[in-house]
């Protein structure tokens, strides 16, 4: 390996490298200057983000395993930056008390989930893919179960590893048939060799249900709501961001390039489960009190908001859905930050215990309420223009009558948006969250996803930059 | 910077300022300085727009600015005026000028309250600079939204209820219209070329006729919604008595000429044979708000459901007017906006005014006000006899111009769907005359009255800058009419060509 083959994959080399880094780290740390070690990690990381923005040129390794390309570099960029945001807001957490002991777990933990994650991103082989999809879940399972004397976190880490391993079996079936029917499980060889052929279809179903576990797609998203409030918030954010968009990126990715064949099989299962995901997660979000399943159900329906830009199978809906994961990582980070930084300081995580918040905290409560409206897409907030951009995508090729139930599914979760600016701003209350101030780590990180949501919409550049590096069936 | 930009810009500038400072008395004046300098930036704007057609400059849009904004999409900022939407500026900056100056008593979280008003007001500036449907349908969005927070917070009565039924059905409306611009969008190049959002360039192309049946229909209903199109104005009576009276004026006022002028800019003007094709749908549920509006405002016991009904009337008959295409019944919808807005801001001005001193809105609790508070009252009789329609104020020019335009059509449908519109000025006139008996004549039912104190030097601007303006339009309307007449031929002759009236 030259070390040209170095600066290739050189994001999932960093990544390695750093947990390590951290592991060591951890071993020679008093316990006084365990506390530098979430400053350490996130200057790594910090560091890790930057050189990924460093021109690379594109190519192949390991016979064609592992790909890498524009597209690939800027999906792991996003998310390498939604990653530092998560990094970032953790650290309050990290510093309790309780958590002194496994401040460097919870590094080693993600680092690795995130390099799962960017082998994902450039598998060119499914068993590269497949690899990379066990070392970005397992991980999370236990990071899911980190505030493991918390019956509901320990409860949320088995469910997680639990419907991991079942989803992991379906996919695996899957791919068992797509190697059956044609003998290779290299993507490019997959594309050109795949067919109508029923079995091929079968094998296709299997995949695409193994990975709507991932990005719990309606009806496989029964685990979503309880893992989301079983695991500490800090978590929770960093499934819903960052595992939920990765997952749509390779979701994109392979549905691109490897099943282009079939496009017009799977644009109808895209079609019902795109208005299953979106109408039963909004409608049951509407019923929430608790902030974080009320998320959980919410970033259900986005999944489904995001699948109009699969589903035409073009440059625009590519670029649109890169687009909005990005908008998405700002808008969902900023409101979950808000959430965590409350729940850190007094422990509230119910939409009442919000009631008459602008009162006390009007910072927070705007925070959260850019945050809300750019997950709803109102303008001028880059939610809106993500919004409109998907459903672009789909109204490019003529599926207007989708487009027309994600719309009026837009006003239902702009209801519930709404009850919780209504109980922040409007409702009274005699005892509201009391007034405090949160520590630099967390306005830090809230005010670059502010940033993020007012800046990515105007912006034209971003959104122009995303288009180049796509490309369509 | 391009005159235009500077209606989006200076409210903005507005707000950063209200941001900055702590002193609330200072906020309001920040704010009165601010659409003071909008009213005159509008002023300037008509003398601009006067001069330049005078000067024989004929383009049909003037002041034109178009920037790339997402070049991939063809998303541009393109800005630019005809007589109409200088027309429509010149409104909003007098409603919203005085509507600043009737919250002047606002206590209540006065900084907030004053950049959502603001906010709310540079959505509908946009909106009507706008000649790119992204842009527009952008401000559209951007008008509304604000209104939750403004009903939800500063409202009264079941205010929650009516901020959420209110934005819903708002918003509701602007996913049709979304779908409406993303079919108009897409079919922008029937014959091959570049696809457009820009509103002049697609009304040069004729859109193919099944694409118009699907998004015609979408697009009006979608403006029509805001218009108070029947059966979706029921959000109009609730917001409206919910809202404080700043609010109240903005949305009645002008608020809910964007889905007049929405209608007529962007369904009828760019797909005008669905429109002619379609048109007798609508007409049927326009003369039903038309009627059917004024009914309800006659069994009203609240002052604001019955201005509120009368709105959703009034409206119904811009939306009425525009269906007829023809150039004199287009003119009077036009008038009509500019009319309604004015008189019924002047109304809501002062049901706030009144509520403030009487701390009830039911005219049944009331009696002999005009011996109490005189000059209220007088304004009360004038904006009641503007719009009944009494000649030398603004409302009858406008239900003027609109039925000799409608009675123009020569077949039967048309005709009698004007008789039954036209009774509504009759109707008009019992719930009108029947609340100044009732309010403002008679005798004084309750003592507590008797100490009323007449308007304040603040209430006296509001109320006098919209009197002024209602007059003058009703004084001098070929004034007005000349600046909307020539902006209308070259929308007229697309309509004309298939329709021979």
């Amino acid at each position: 390996m030259s070390l040209g083959n170095f600066a290739l994959m050189r994001h999932e080399l960093l990544l390695t490298v750093a947990a390590l880094l951290v592991l060591t780290a951890e071993i020679f740390a008093s316990s006084k200057s365990r506390k530098s070690i979430s400053l350490f990690s996130i200057v790594l990381f910090a560091l890790i983000t930057m050189a990924g923005f460093l021109p690379s040129p594109s190519g192949t390794l390991f016979g064609g395993m592992y790909t890498t390309d524009s597209t690939r570099l800027l999906m792991k960029n996003i998310l390498n930056i939604g990653t530092l945001l998560v990094l970032i807001q953790s650290v309050t957490w990290l510093n309790k008390e309780e958590n002194h002991d496994k401040v460097s777990e919870y590094f080693i933990l993600l680092l690795s989930t995130l390099a799962g994650m960017n082998f994902m991103i450039s598998a060119g082989h499914f068993l590269m893919f497949y690899i990379g999809l066990e070392l970005a879940t397992i991980p999370i399972a236990a990071l899911a179960a980190y505030d493991r004397y918390n019956n509901k976190s320990a409860e949320a880490g088995i469910k997680l590893i639990l419907i991991s391993a079942l989803s992991s079996g379906v996919l695996l079936y899957g791919l068992a048939l797509i190697y059956g029917t044609t003998g290779t499980l290299y993507f490019n060889e997959v594309a050109q060799l795949f067919g109508t052929r029923s079995l091929q279809i079968l094998g296709f179903i299997f995949f695409f249900s193994g990975m709507s576990f991932k990005i719990s797609i309606v009806p496989f998203h029964l685990w979503t709501a309880d893992v989301y409030e079983g695991a500490p918030v800090n978590i929770t954010s960093y499934l819903s961001v960052i595992s939920k968009g990765a997952a749509l990126f390779i979701f994109v990715i392979v549905l691109f390039l490897v099943f282009p064949v079939i496009i017009s099989s799977w644009q109808k299962i895209i079609y019902v489960t795109s208005i299953l995901t979106m109408t039963i997660g909004n409608l049951f979000a509407i019923r929430q009190q608790n902030l974080k399943r009320f998320l959980a159900f919410s970033s259900i329906s986005q999944a489904g908001y995001i699948f109009l830009g699969l589903i035409g199978g073009n440059q625009l809906g590519m670029a649109s859905v890169i687009y909005y994961i990005l908008v998405y990582i700002f808008s969902n980070l900023a409101v979950f930050g808000v959430v965590a930084a409350i729940s850190n300081a007094k422990g509230k995580e119910s939409i009442d215990e919000y009631n008459g918040l602008y009162q006390t905290n009007p910072g927070l409560s705007l925070i959260m309420l850019l945050g809300l409206f750019s997950l709803a897409g109102i303008p001028p907030f880059a939610g809106f223009f993500g919004k409109f951009f998907l459903f672009a995508a789909a109204a490019e090729k003529g599926f207007y009558l989708l487009v027309t139930i994600a719309v009026l599914n837009t006003i239902i979760s702009l209801y519930y948006y709404l009850l919780v600016v209504k109980a922040m701003f409007i409702n009274k209350n005699d005892a509201p969250v009391g007034k405090f101030k949160s520590d630099f780590p967390t306005r830090f990180a809230l005010a670059i996803c502010v940033a993020g949501i007012i800046i990515t919409g105007f912006a034209s550049i971003i959104f122009e930059v995303i288009k180049k590096s796509s490309f369509g069936v | 910077m391009n005159i235009l930009s500077l209606f989006v810009f200076i409210p903005v500038l507005t707000m950063t300022g209200i941001v900055l400072i702590k002193d609330i008395r200072q906020v309001k004046i920040v704010a009165s300085i601010g659409m003071g300098i909008q009213l005159l930036m509008s002023a300037l704007l008509i003398f601009l727009y006067v001069s330049a057609r005078h000067a024989g400059n004929t383009a049909e849009m003037l002041f034109i600015k178009d920037v790339v904004w997402f070049d991939s999409l063809d998303i541009h900022y393109a800005v630019g005026v005809d007589g109409i939407s200088v027309a429509m500026i010149g409104l909003t900056s007098i409603v919203v000028f005085a509507g600043v100056f009737a919250s002047w008593e606002m206590e209540f979280l006065t900084k907030e309250f004053f950049i959502s008003l603001i906010l709310l007001a540079t959505g509908v500036f946009g909106f009507f600079i706008s000649i790119d449907l992204f842009t527009m349908f952008l401000f559209y969005e951007l008008a509304v939204i604000p209104m939750y927070l403004l009903i939800g917070i500063w409202g009264s009565g079941p205010k929650e209820y009516s901020a959420m039924k209110l934005t819903l059905m708002l918003m509701g409306a602007s996913a049709l219209i979304l779908v409406g611009i993303l079919g108009i969008h897409f079919n922008s190049a029937p014959d091959g070329g570049k696809l457009s959002f820009n509103i002049l360039e697609i009304s040069k192309i004729k859109i193919p006729m099944q694409a118009q049946y699907i998004f015609f229909p979408l697009t009006f209903v979608g403006f029509g919604v805001l218009g108070a199109l029947f059966p979706f104005h029921t959000w109009s009576p609730d917001g409206h008595s919910s809202a404080p009276t700043a609010v109240s004026m903005l949305h009645a006022g002008v608020l809910m000429k964007l889905g007049g002028y929405g209608a007529f800019r962007v369904a009828m003007f760019l797909m005008p044979e669905a429109a002619h094709e379609l048109a007798w749908i609508f007409i049927i549920l326009t003369t039903i708000s038309v009627v059917y509006g004024a009914f309800s405002a006659i069994v009203q016991k609240d002052l604001k459901y019955i201005n509120a009904y009368s709105s959703v009337s009034h409206c119904g008959l811009v939306l009425f007017a525009i269906l007829m295409m023809n150039k004199t019944a287009m003119n009077g919808a036009i008038i009509q906006m500019i009319s309604h807005g004015l008189m019924t801001a002047l109304f809501f001005a002062l049901i706030g005014m009144i509520y403030s001193r009487t701390h009830t809105r039911l005219i049944n609790e009331m009696g002999g006000l005009m011996k109490v508070i005189p000059f209220l009252s007088v304004c009360y009789v004038i904006a009641g006899l503007a719009s009944l329609g009494l000649p030398g104020l603004s409302g009858f020019v406008a239900e003027m111009t609109i039925f000799v335009g409608a009675f123009q059509h020569p077949d039967l449908f048309h005709r009698i769907a004007t008789i039954i519109a036209v009774t509504s000025i009759v109707i008009t006139a019992v719930y009108i005359l029947r609340v100044i008996a009732i309010l403002l004549l008679g005798p004084t039912t309750n003592e507590h009255y008797e100490h009323l104190t007449d308007a304040k030097w603040y209430e006296k601007v509001s109320t006098v800058t919209l009197i002024s303006s209602v007059a003058f339009i009703g004084l001098a309307p070929f004034w007005l009419s000349s600046i909307i007449g020539g902006s209308l031929p070259p929308i007229i002759s697309k309509i004309l060509a298939l329709n021979p009236f």
